[in-house]
């Protein structure tokens, strides 16, 4: 969002033998200085206007619902959708957002901070143990287990929610922090991704240079691998943290208290009451205000921790 | 589950190391055991032990008179001629072959595109289409429901303004493809950065071979850039597949806004939901999510299938 002034002057993809590397930044990406001085790329107008209706398509919803979040409940019916109204509202709809039914709304914002970054950094220190093992150590089974892993992916996540909601109940986890934390540590596609990353990333000479040493197998992974495989830990960990917070049908099922429920689910809820439209119930002014406010943490982790997401795809995508 | 279907990516040059347990073979695989195990402890109680757990209960009933009894496979039986289940499965399937395509197919134009290096605002405009993934399902289904709304939708104001009847999104007849679009609009960004990091991924020796015969940008990227790109692809497609199925987030908060459009069974998952949670009948649940399993993971088996024969004949 915040890019158009400073691409518009600088070439993005000027050949790589003229640019100078961009400190430690940019070193993680997938570099490749493919293109020779003979075929520099000519930009194109009409393709770029193209491109440009397009990308509006895709901000059309965010640039709605951040003019949407400026207006009253009454102006949102009288006026025009795309544009603003007379006055501003933004503030009081704010107040409103964060007052509604006693600031529920804050308790739903820390929950779904709370259960995505303790989910995610669980699920990227476990895939990155074992994602490590696998692409460095031949070990009895290890490959069959990495296959069962790999299989999993496919495994549809309704399949297992009501089963574990079962489970869950059984062991009075429902309807606590747990019931979504527990489920989310597991990502075996976060296996498969470190997997594919270890395997490039840690050079094998590195650990035998550690055995030589006399180094431990674990000290070798904490103190020589660890600081090598943090680009894809990170990946692993910005993913799950989205998948995290944006999880919808897993709370849903889990929880019943609202004190517990994530963004997600509370702002399902908001949204059924208001189309409702029983009395006290929120307006849309509100729903619509707190979806802006919801979606703005992962906007701009994912805008300023792009080299990391886009390593982390190359990765399992080059390779998949 | 499906160990034999997934293909194992090759393991990385490995020195060949003696068979045989040497003290210090053993202590190495101890520590991978021991890297592996927090993982597989938890894999197993949250993935395994569920899905068991789900299969067990999908072989029994319980009746009003007589309690939870064994019934072998008769929940199969039923789901197989339930027209809820088999509707849902039909109109998944419909979106699957509608909706899937179109996604990946911009997709792979914007990644092509972007990978041309022909754009200005290159940035801009890659990260602009991605955005959307950040943005939560529900949050998704949610904008785009008011953006569709009757009420102060911008379609509807600008048909008002114009005097024509304003277009009903929300209909029985729109509703599959104004879903269609809020999923097309989540996702066509998360594939493309996918398919670009692929594509920029391509061995520069490739397109000195290109160079050589005087291929066009077309020709190189019809006949180099894709093929080369098939494992990212296939990916994206598995993907979009096991996505497809499981559809519950958009269509569960669309029907607030249209009660009587979105039925309970409007998908398998959503179906599946509500004999659980709303009839409390479990046991067919399990039934049910178990078969959507099954039809998933048939589905993806066919689409590997016949990317790897398409690739041993060309």
């Amino acid at each position: 969002m915040n890019a158009p002034a400073q691409v518009g002057t600088t070439p993005d993809r000027t050949d790589a033998s003229s640019a100078p590397p961009r400190g430690g930044a940019g070193s993680q990406r997938t570099p490749r200085s493919r293109r020779h001085s003979s075929d520099k790329p000519r930009r194109n107008v009409l393709v770029t206007v193209l491109m440009l209706c397009a990308l509006a398509y895709f901000l059309l919803p965010l640039y709605w619902v951040a003019i949407a979040s400026t207006k009253s409940n009454a102006d949102l019916f009288s006026t025009f959708g795309l544009w603003f109204a007379d006055s501003n509202s933004f503030v009081e709809n704010v107040k409103a957002v964060f007052t509604t039914q006693d600031g529920v709304f804050a308790l739903w914002m820390r929950n779904s901070v709370v259960y995505s970054v303790v989910s995610a950094v669980g699920a990227a220190l476990l895939a990155t143990a074992a994602g490590y093992a696998f692409a460095k150590y031949r070990f009895p089974g290890g490959d069959a287990l990495f296959s069962v892993v790999l299989g999993a992916v496919m495994i549809p996540m309704t399949a297992l929610a009501i089963p574990t909601y079962l489970l869950f109940a059984n062991a009075n986890l429902t309807n606590t922090p747990w019931a979504i934390i527990l489920p989310s540590l597991v990502s075996p596609f976060g296996v498969y991704l470190m997997r594919v990353y270890a395997a490039g990333a840690v050079d094998d000479t590195l650990i035998e240079a550690g055995r030589v040493d006399g180094a431990g197998e674990l000290r070798i992974l904490f103190q020589v691998s660890a600081r090598l495989l943090v680009p894809g830990l990170v990946t692993v960990l910005l993913f799950q943290l989205v998948a995290t917070w944006n999880n919808y049908f897993l709370p849903l099922i889990m929880l019943n208290s609202p004190e517990l429920y994530p963004l997600t689910v509370g702002l399902a809820q908001w949204q059924g009451a208001a189309a409702g439209g029983s009395g006290s119930s929120p307006l849309f002014s509100s729903v619509i205000t707190g979806s802006f406010i919801s979606i703005i943490p992962l906007v701009v982790a994912f805008l300023f921790l792009q080299r990391y997401w886009q390593s982390g795809l190359a990765t399992g995508g080059v390779k998949g | 589950m499906s160990t034999k279907t997934t293909a194992v990516p090759s393991r990385p040059t490995q020195a060949p190391r003696k068979r045989g347990a040497s003290p210090m073979k053993r202590r190495q695989n101890a520590a991978a055991y021991s890297m592996v195990a927090p993982f597989l402890v938890i894999f197993v109680l949250m993935l395994v032990v569920p899905l068991f757990y789900a299969g067990y209960l999908s072989l029994f009933q319980d009746r009003l008179v007589g309690g939870v009894s064994f019934v072998g496979l008769e929940n199969y039986v039923r789901a197989l001629q339930d027209p809820s289940f088999l509707g849902g499965v039909l109109r998944m399937v419909k979106f699957l072959l509608i909706q899937v395509p179109i996604m990946l197919g911009l997709a792979l134009v914007f990644a092509l595109v972007l990978d041309a290096g022909i754009l200005y605002a290159q940035r801009f405009v890659r990260l602009g289409i991605f955005v959307p993934y950040a943005v939560p399902g529900v949050v998704a289904a949610l904008m785009w429901g008011y953006l569709y709304g009757p009420d102060f939708g911008p379609a509807a104001q600008i048909a008002e303004k114009l005097g024509l009847p304003a277009p009903d999104f929300l209909s029985n007849e729109w509703m599959l493809g104004s879903i269609m679009n809020v999923v097309t609009w989540e996702f066509v960004g998360y594939n493309m950065i996918i398919l670009y990091a692929a594509l920029r991924s391509i061995p520069s020796e490739l397109y000195d071979a290109a160079a050589v015969d005087g291929a066009g940008k077309v020709r190189t990227a019809w006949s180099i850039k894709i093929p080369s790109i098939r494992p990212a692809l296939i990916l994206t497609l598995i993907f979009s597949v096991i996505g497809t199925f499981q559809l519950f987030n958009e269509p569960n908060l669309l029907r607030s806004l249209a009660p009587n459009v979105i039925g309970v069974d409007y998908t398998p998952n959503l179906y599946a939901y509500n004999l659980a949670f709303i009839n409390r009948d479990v046991n067919y649940a399990a039934a049910i999510a178990f078969l959507l399993g099954f039809v998933i993971m048939v589905v993806s088996y066919v689409v590997q299938l016949s990317a790897q024969r398409k690739e041993r004949a060309a």
